[in-house]
């Protein structure tokens, strides 16, 4: 038995001696490698090659009709920074982003303490809520756009019913309410996965120091914000990020709801990047945006981390 | 005290009902829209419950062979599934118990969730048609599989690591090679979270439209995108709108219903420990 050495590096397992150490076999030795080989493998396939290939196309200039592959350095991103249709759909990102992110948080934060406290029959209102989040979105689209049809749809109507006459919004189409509608399609969709996060980590909340903190006169805001929240935070933060992340790549509801449209109102990045790759061919252009848009991302994501831990 | 705890509870009750109702409405609208008659979708002000239930608007997706985009999405979900839990297992078992490559291979690996599917669909799409694996099961699926793998390893070593090390450490001492190990003791005791993981891996791959969108033609389709084959300027084809999302959502919700207990852990990365 050989505790050490090249295949010594076992994580020892709870208070017992690492006996899971064995350098007897050459095979035992990259044993290690070999399980890690096959996910690295398409890992860098569908993750490190597409971003590699980006870089070198966009720094070309390849279209549909033409296949220059010589060096065009970076006259592609020159023209992305006057190309005001790409900051506009940056903009129209960012508005989903800075909308959508705190509504879904506030509301599910509400609907888990609504549902923090014995209720009959909690496990059926749960099991019913989470369905939105796995429905897939563009089927969530596909449903709202049925719901918002100005004549035949039911949400027209029931503002008819409040409003006393017939209303006659054209959601889909209106620049006025294109926003509401896919915000609306969107924060219905995910607001249950915040609700289900949220109300798995308040039921860990030590309830003992909320009881304590009451008992010293805090009121609600104050026991949240000084026990709730930081023990609920580690959790929050990790829903935050992910609705973060999903929503900067918004993309499935637009395409059912609007397409970007009227014109290009609600054109996110990932609409336009669809629409300049697969519609228009601008091959080196939309790999030059692509590019961009993972620097942007990467950037923001390192900030945001780094923020995050510090507030920890 | 007693009468204002018993309104707190009625008030609340109402509340929790009313909320579902709203969430549910839309899933309500939709598979009522599948069950009703031409007529009784285009009625004006709008029909709340179809006068009957009836299946014409399955029966024609079933007659004209569109049901087979659910085929299509079955294969790919489930062997993409299969491959991205084997494969990551494999990794997420290296990372928990010989900690390879240390923090950094951990956090490359996550990072690759986060990349936005529209900034590599079109190197993928440039990198299928060379390989000539566009509109074929095998594009998707090794798709699937990569974009999966980030999320079963992060989630394999943490039900891994939660493993007790006593089981492996005797099958070694009685003479199994690493694999057998592997094979024998670790796969059957991460089992559960294996369930957990294999669903959302799979959600994920059933749902998916946008790697659909482009990489799809017409031979494996995906019933993501068959729904959007339906929208079409003026006159949408709502039954059959709404009869193909019913059948390709109905199957998911049936899963994660009977997968109920593994839900927030799932989808929460891990963060949540259930």
């Amino acid at each position: 038995m050989n505790s050490g050495g090249a295949t010594g590096e076992t994580v020892a397992g709870p208070g017992g001696p690492a006996l899971l150490t064995r350098a007897s076999q050459a095979a035992d030795r990259n044993f290690k490698y070999w399980m890690i080989f096959p996910a690295v493998l398409v890992i860098l396939l569908i993750g490190l090659f597409p971003v590699i290939y980006t870089l070198i196309v966009s720094t070309q200039n390849l279209t549909m009709m033409d296949e220059d592959t010589t060096f065009h350095g970076l006259m592609h991103y020159r023209a992305l920074l006057e190309d005001a249709r790409f900051w506009e759909s940056l903009l129209h990102t960012f508005i989903f982003v800075v909308v959508a992110l705190p509504a879904e948080l506030i509301f599910g934060l509400a609907m888990a303490y609504l549902f923090l406290e014995r209720l009959p029959g909690r496990q059926i209102f749960v099991a019913l809520l989470v369905l939105p989040v796995i429905t897939s979105p563009i089927i969530a689209g596909a449903t709202w756009r049925l719901l918002f049809d100005n004549r035949f749809g039911p949400i027209n109507q029931i503002l008819g019913w409040f409003a006393g006459e017939p209303v006659p919004i054209l959601w889909t189409v209106d620049p006025n309410f294109v926003y509401p509608a896919i915000l609306i399609a969107e924060i219905w969709q995910w607001t249950p996965f915040m609700f289900l996060l949220l109300l798995a980590a308040l039921s860990n909340v030590d309830q003992s120091q909320i009881e304590a903190a009451e008992l010293d006169g805090a009121g609600f805001w104050r026991t949240f914000t000084r026990i709730v929240l930081p023990a609920i935070w580690p959790v929050m933060a990790i829903a935050v990020l992910i609705r973060a992340l999903d929503l900067f790549r918004l993309f499935d509801v637009i395409w059912a709801l609007t397409r970007g449209g009227p014109g290009t109102s609600t054109e996110t990045i990932s609409i336009y990047a669809y629409v300049l790759g697969f519609q228009q061919f601008e091959t080196s252009y939309t790999s030059a945006m692509a590019f961009l848009v993972i620097v942007i991302l990467a950037v923001s994501i390192t900030l945001i981390l780094r923020r995050m831990e510090i507030d920890r | 005290m007693r009468a204002d705890k018993g309104l707190g509870l009625t008030l609340r009750y109402v509340t929790a009902i009313a909320v579902t109702v709203v969430f549910l409405f839309p899933i309500y609208w939709l598979a009522m829209i599948s069950f009703k008659t031409p007529e009784e979708i285009f009625a004006f002000p709008p029909v709340w419950w179809p006068e009957s239930i009836q299946f014409a608007n399955y029966a024609v997706l079933f007659k004209d062979g569109d049901v087979d985009t659910i085929w299509n999405s079955m294969v790919i979900a489930t062997v993409s599934t299969v491959c991205a839990m084997f494969l990551g297992t494999m990794c997420a078992y290296s990372i928990a118990r010989f900690r390879t490559g240390g923090n950094f291979f951990a956090d490359w690996v996550l990072s690759n969730r986060m990349i936005p599917p529209i900034v590599i669909v079109f190197p993928i799409f440039l990198l299928y048609v060379q390989l000539g694996w566009v509109d074929t099961y095998v594009g998707l699926i090794v798709l699937y599989t990569a974009f999966n793998l980030p999320y079963v390893i992060w989630m394999m070593r943490g039900y891994i690591q939660d493993i007790p090390l006593e089981l492996e450490e005797s099958a070694l001492v009685d003479g199994c090679s690493r694999w057998q190990v592997f094979m024998k003791v670790v796969w059957p005791m991460a089992r559960g979270g294996l369930f957990a993981t294999a669903v959302f891996t799979f959600v994920f791959a059933w749902n998916e439209f946008i790697f659909a969108l482009v990489l799809t033609r017409s031979d494996v389709t995906t019933f993501p995108v068959q729904v959007t084959h339906y929208f079409g300027g003026q006159s949408n084809f709502w039954a059959k709108i709404a009869a193909m999302s019913m059948l390709g959502t109905v199957p998911i919700f049936i899963a994660v219903a009977l997968l109920q207990r593994f839900l927030v852990r799932g989808i929460s990365l891990g963060a949540v420990k259930g």
